[in-house]
């Protein structure tokens, strides 16, 4: 859902071409730790939280939530309450898109009915990847109530939709790509910016390069 | 890819992408709603020259899962029996603004020509033409070979559950009966020498087509030496089709009872097989004739799970076809 496009004029020295590191591994450990505390305090314990990740990072992200909201609270099952959320087919951009490969939807044994569900995504950008997982949901069951959670918050939505745990919001320009790097499949643990306007004002603690 | 037309010009990675595809439409079909709103607003029209009950509601159903519009458009019944020709019928087609064209045809080659001929601008699935393919069909046995086959450990190469991600390197699959008139046993016979199995022809020789020996198989005309000496993994029994057979049965075998006892699969040829091996026939079958009740009906039967796998794997073609960006500058690379 991120567009890059070329960045324009004279590179930034700043930029070398992985982009700008704004978040490093022990920043996305902390906020992780912090949205896992967050949605255990929401929800009022863990007992009825479904966690489903949306791929591909979102997958990897529920996971690592996952751990965390047991060693919170020992009511939380990682095995149990994990699953996993394919929007491909629920997606309102199929036609503008090269054909997209259709992944893996797995869902908890005992359902979603009733449960205190939380989407998690990587990067939270214009809403339609949510407004999909809300649609696909839909026809999964109905749960108790329906909550997101996603590292990066980078603003420009274009439909009504907020997230209820945040890693980190970072203000980006439309044309900027936001990445993030996770261990499990890139090697490590990062949120990188790339495609940044030169002189633009770098937020956020993260360690630049 | 933009047409689906013979499985002779599928690339392996295509055709792996397809069945994993048909896994997760699969996947969707266990839910309690059942319906995807992938292709809304999209228009499928079922083309069908030749009489076809299986084929056609399989496609309606996959086309209605996903959510397009279905118009069936029979030959019978329709203009088409006044006499208008593919093109009229074509251009009437495009006039009305369909995006998916699934033919079924007497004539070879009538579904490459409606993607071809510049009638129309909607894609083409082949849902049978002629002796020629019958891609769908070869695909939903490909799948479910490759469902059936992915744990036996057999030389079978294991990508996941179900045999997502897997070929069919290793599979040794005997085609069995009418391959003459057979579009089924053609278009299986591409695709799983794409796959990497390995197929055997077994039929009497004058159901065997002129220059079967060029095609990327192995022929027989001892059905039990195949299955005793060569142990197939799969036997797909192909109906005969008498109604092409101008001259009745008798025109290519002395009698029916006589085809039964060299070429049918029966209790005591099934015992043969080793005890992983399935049985499969893409229907409608003629019991007594090239397959008999018992064998039909044993649990090595997965011939009801093949129609099942149908509707996955036609719903996975429909959305490959259908859901790409219908630019020309990524036009080729959609699949």
């Amino acid at each position: 859902m991120t567009a890059g496009t070329g960045m324009p004029g004279t590179p930034d020295p700043r930029d070398v071409p992985e982009g700008t590191v704004v978040l490093g591994a022990s920043d996305v450990a902390r906020a992780l730790t912090r949205i896992a505390h967050e949605i255990v305090e929401r929800a009022k314990g863990a007992q009825d939280v479904v966690l489903l990740g949306i791929p591909t990072r979102g997958v990897t992200l529920a996971a690592r939530l996952a751990q965390r909201l047991a060693s919170i609270d020992p009511a939380f099952d990682p095995e149990r309450d994990l699953g996993e959320l394919d929007v491909t087919m629920y997606r309102d951009d199929l036609r503008r898109q090269p054909t997209r490969a259709v992944g893996v939807t797995r869902l908890p044994a005992a359902g979603i009915e009733g449960k205190t569900l939380v989407l998690v995504d990587d990067v939270l950008f214009s809403g339609r990847t949510i407004r999909a997982a809300l649609d696909a949901i839909g026809d999964l069951g109905r749960p108790q109530a329906v909550r997101l959670a996603c590292l990066v918050d980078r603003g420009h939505r274009e439909l009504p939709i907020r997230p209820d745990f945040v890693g980190k919001n970072l203000p980006t320009a439309q044309s900027e790509r936001v990445r993030v790097l996770l261990a499990e499949v890139d090697g490590t643990d990062a949120v990188v910016i790339s495609g940044r306007e030169p002189g633009a004002v770098v937020p956020g603690e993260g360690g630049e390069r | 890819m933009k047409h689906l037309l013979s499985t002779a010009d599928l690339a392996k990675d295509e055709a792996i992408e397809l069945l994993d595809t048909a896994a997760q439409m699969a996947a969707t079909q266990s839910r309690e709603i059942k319906k995807l709103p992938t292709l809304r607003g999209r228009t499928v029209v079922n083309l069908f020259f030749e009489d076809s009950t299986r084929t056609r509601i399989s496609f309606e159903t996959a086309a209605k899962r996903l959510s397009a519009d279905v118009i069936n458009f029979s030959a019978k019944g329709s203009s088409v029996s006044k006499g208008e020709s593919l093109k009229d019928t074509a251009l009437t087609l495009h006039a009305m603004g369909a995006d998916a064209v699934v033919v079924r045809h007497w004539a070879s080659g009538a579904p490459y020509q409606l993607a071809h001929a510049g009638w129309l601008d909607a894609a083409v699935l082949n849902a049978g033409d002629g002796t020629h393919m019958h891609p769908t069909q070869a695909l939903l046995d490909a799948y479910t070979i490759r469902r059936h086959l992915g744990g036996h450990g057999g030389g079978l190469r294991r990508g996941g559950d179900d045999g997502v991600g897997a070929d069919l390197v290793g599979v040794k699959v005997a085609i069995v009966g009418d391959v003459l008139h057979s579009r089924v046993a053609r278009a299986n016979v591409w695709l799983l020498r794409t796959l990497g199995a390995e197929v055997t022809l077994v039929a009497p020789p004058t159901l065997l087509p002129i220059g079967v020996e060029a095609w990327p198989c192995r022929t027989s005309y001892d059905l039990d030496a195949t299955l005793a000496d060569w142990q197939p993994d799969a036997v797909m029994m192909l109906r005969v089709q008498r109604e092409r057979m101008s001259g009745g049965a008798g025109a290519f075998f002395p009698s029916p009872l006589e085809y039964t006892r060299y070429f049918g699969l029966d209790a005591r040829r099934l015992a043969v097989l080793p005890a992983h091996s399935i049985v499969m026939h893409p229907g409608p079958m003629n019991r007594g004739l090239e397959i008999s009740a018992e064998a039909a009906d044993s649990d090595r039967a997965v011939i009801v799970e093949q129609v099942a796998n149908g509707v996955a794997v036609r719903m996975a073609a429909l959305y490959l076809l259908l859901s790409g960006s219908t630019t020309p500058a990524t036009e080729g690379t959609a699949l």
